[in-house]
């Protein structure tokens, strides 16, 4: 986006990235610890199954979710597992992106009407044929009422996320915004997600805060584990 | 805070490719919604507004082979010509920006007859975004937004805040579905289609009634050359129930955020003079819109639905919606809410039930959609 | 009908993703919605659909479906009266 480039973006180092969350070759990495692996061999769903259960997160429905909320889901609520929440979360942001929508699952309502003489498509897998429903699983999760969008590009754009973000912060739209890219298509997957905080004014540890902006973000998606 | 304007638009629909064709139907009462007998989208018949595919396919040919392009391409790249067509904007320029708002794009290809139609990478949006971007030599990777049927305000929203930030000076906003059997299917299996054409507000809506088609608005930073008649964006907002993934919330409260939002970014102006509103016509939607819009202290202004006209279009609704609310706001003249018949709703809202003349000066759009979201956006005339 | 019962327990844990509970965890007789299980909207249209894929039924109204999947008791009843139909 070289026009794009926000007017904000060398402005100011105000927000930071408190937290972030990697998921992917079924490995998971809290900031720069990992915290858990499984076999690489191991499906997707099976994967997540042993996520959920070493997570200890009590909440059924999640079983009842399409791959790519799972994913979604389950990075969300590791990054969010000892949040501060605010009482009120309607300043809290959700952006997420993805390249392949929610096609993953897309190809599995097809398959449910691809045969005229056995028809039968399922309501429980059609709700999930959009990739927003992954953003009102997590907000459903956290009472989060504000600011939420999805949007797609063919790869992973960190000045996009960065510049949609930063002016959502800047207009006081949140004051605290979970983003990043949640991608799930047959057997590749990956998440990267981020909590986004401003900067307090007398942090205790301000030199451990990582700064949010392109080059963290682009630095964080590329990590190796 | 820079001004952002409506250079012009364009409307595909059954009723017509371009605004003033679609404009001159719906004054007329026409509807785009038939009974649909068609076994390649459902053995069962249903109700909806289907674009012609060999007039389309015809209309197209002016601008290229059809047999190249889907029907999803072929939608927009006519519409987004016919926009450009009343413009001077440099489409190639490096400050023009498309954004692209679709809740399925091509997801017809995944049809076992249609996969040798086309490379299946054409289902990725992001593909058809590329298309767009390289058929008018736009130099920018365009902006995608793909958030149920709220898609189309979100893209406003987020045309917007671009041109507020940035050095881009136009974003061309299309916001397209096309209806499959992938769509028909769904929806039959959500038993939420309307049994006749819907009936928005009405005491016996019984569900929505599909349609397919496509918007196009093009704003621009740029001033207009005559000082009358302009019809700007202002700010918008989005949120979500945090209540049910497909059920819209029982009291309105998200929708309410987004209005609050909306009317506050806007420096609380001081009446709203005419609500567009998403009015499916399911029982549910059409109920926490009331609340909404009534808790929002906003229950004498004038509201209509569309959908008795177009149909819902998915992620070209709220663009398409909102090009009838400018056409509303230059002209002065409130649509009828097509379907409606008597008030079914609990709140005493204001239902336009007449096409008639009214001064009016803004149009609040309103959005909800699948995954609890809603969106609202304000129009201005200058 | 036990049968009927026990068979209609698994059918529903599977169509419904109820991954953590087995058929002894499911009270026959309690409601399935609301209360008991607290199933949703597209719970009972999943449910719709494991009546007609499995057992032929269409449910025409939304009475009728309250009617029918208030426990998996009456779905079962439901289910022998269509087939001592048929």
């Amino acid at each position: 986006m070289q026009c794009g480039s926000s007017v904000y973006q060398t402005m100011n180092k105000k927000y930071i990235i408190e937290k972030y969350c990697i998921i992917r070759d079924n490995t998971v990495s809290l900031d720069d610890k990992e915290i858990y692996h499984d076999e690489k061999e191991k499906s997707f769903s099976d994967f997540s199954k042993g996520l959920y259960k070493y997570s200890k997160i009590d909440y059924p429905k999640f079983y009842k979710m399409d791959n790519l909320s799972k994913l979604g889901f389950i990075t969300s609520e590791l990054l969010l597992k000892d949040h501060e929440w605010s009482a009120n979360r309607d300043e809290t942001g959700l952006i997420l992106c993805n390249s392949s929508a929610s096609l993953d699952t897309d190809i599995n309502h097809q398959k449910t009407i691809s045969n005229k003489i056995d028809y039968f498509p399922s309501p429980a897998i059609f709700v999930y044929t959009l990739p927003n429903i992954m953003i009102g699983e997590i907000c459903i999760r956290h009472k989060i009422t504000g600011e939420s969008a999805f949007y797609i590009t063919e790869h992973f754009d960190s000045s996009f996320i960065f510049q949609y973000v930063n002016y959502l912060f800047e207009k006081n739209i949140v004051n605290e915004c979970i983003a990043g890219w949640v991608e799930k298509y047959k057997e590749k997957y990956e998440s990267v997600l981020f909590l986004i905080k401003k900067k307090e004014k007398n942090c205790k540890d301000c030199k451990g805060n990582i700064i949010f902006d392109i080059e963290n973000i682009e630095k964080i998606y590329n990590k190796k584990f | 805070m820079k001004d952002v304007y409506i250079a012009s638009d364009n409307i595909i629909s059954p009723l017509g490719f371009t605004t003033a064709e679609n404009m001159s139907n719906i004054s007329k009462n026409l509807t785009g919604i038939k009974n649909i007998q068609d076994s390649a989208l459902s053995s069962e018949p249903f109700f909806a507004s289907l674009i012609n595919n060999q007039i389309l396919a015809k209309t197209f040919a002016s601008i290229d082979d059809p047999t190249k392009y889907t029907k999803f391409e072929q939608l927009a790249l006519l519409s987004i010509t016919d926009a450009l067509s009343t413009t001077d904007i440099d489409v190639t320029s490096k400050k023009t920006l498309f954004v692209l708002s679709t809740t399925k794009g091509n997801i017809d290809l995944l049809e076992k007859n249609k996969k040798e139609l086309f490379p299946q990478k054409r289902i990725f949006i992001w593909n058809t975004a590329k298309l767009i971007q390289s058929f008018f030599n736009n130099p920018n990777q365009p902006v995608i937004v793909s958030n149920a049927c709220i898609s189309g305000v979100i893209g406003l929203i987020t045309a917007e805040r671009l041109l507020q930030t940035t050095e881009y000076e136009n974003i061309i906003i299309t916001g397209v579905d096309i209806i499959s059997e992938f769509v028909v299917s769904g929806f039959l299996s959500f038993k939420s289609l309307s049994i006749g054409p819907c009936k928005p507000f009405d005491k016996s809506r019984d569900g929505l009634s599909l349609g397919e088609g496509c918007g196009t608005i093009i704003l621009t930073t740029k001033k207009p050359t005559s000082d009358k008649n302009n019809i700007k964006i202002g700010a918008g907002a989005v949120s979500n129930d945090a209540n049910h993934i497909s059920g819209p919330s029982r009291t309105g409260e998200g929708l309410w955020l987004a209005i609050q939002n909306t009317l506050k970014r806007n420096n609380n102006p001081s009446t709203i003079d005419y609500i567009s509103a998403h009015g499916t016509a399911t029982p549910y939607n059409d109920e926490m819109e009331a609340k909404a819009i009534s808790w929002a202290g906003l229950e004498s202004t004038p509201v209509n639905s569309l959908k008795g006209f177009f149909g819902h279009t998915l992620g070209a609704a709220g663009i398409i919606e909102s090009i009838v609310g400018t056409y509303s706001l230059r002209n002065n003249l409130l649509f009828e809410t097509k379907g409606f018949n008597e008030t079914g709703v609990s709140k005493n809202i204001n239902i336009i039930t007449n096409t008639h003349q009214k001064e009016i000066n803004n149009c609040l759009k309103l959005a909800s959609g699948f995954g609890g979201c809603n969106a609202a956006v304000l129009f201005i005339k200058q | 009908m036990e049968e009927i019962i026990i068979q209609l327990k698994k059918e529903i844990i599977e169509a419904l993703n109820l991954e953590e509970m087995s058929p002894d965890d499911i009270d026959a007789d309690a409601p399935l919605f609301i209360e008991g299980l607290g199933l949703d909207s597209i719970d009972a249209l999943e449910l719709n659909v494991l009546l007609e894929k499995k057992y032929g039924i269409k449910i025409n109204t939304a009475e009728e479906g309250k009617k029918v999947l208030h426990s998996v008791r009456s779905m079962a009843e439901h289910i022998l009266n269509h087939q001592k139909k048929n």
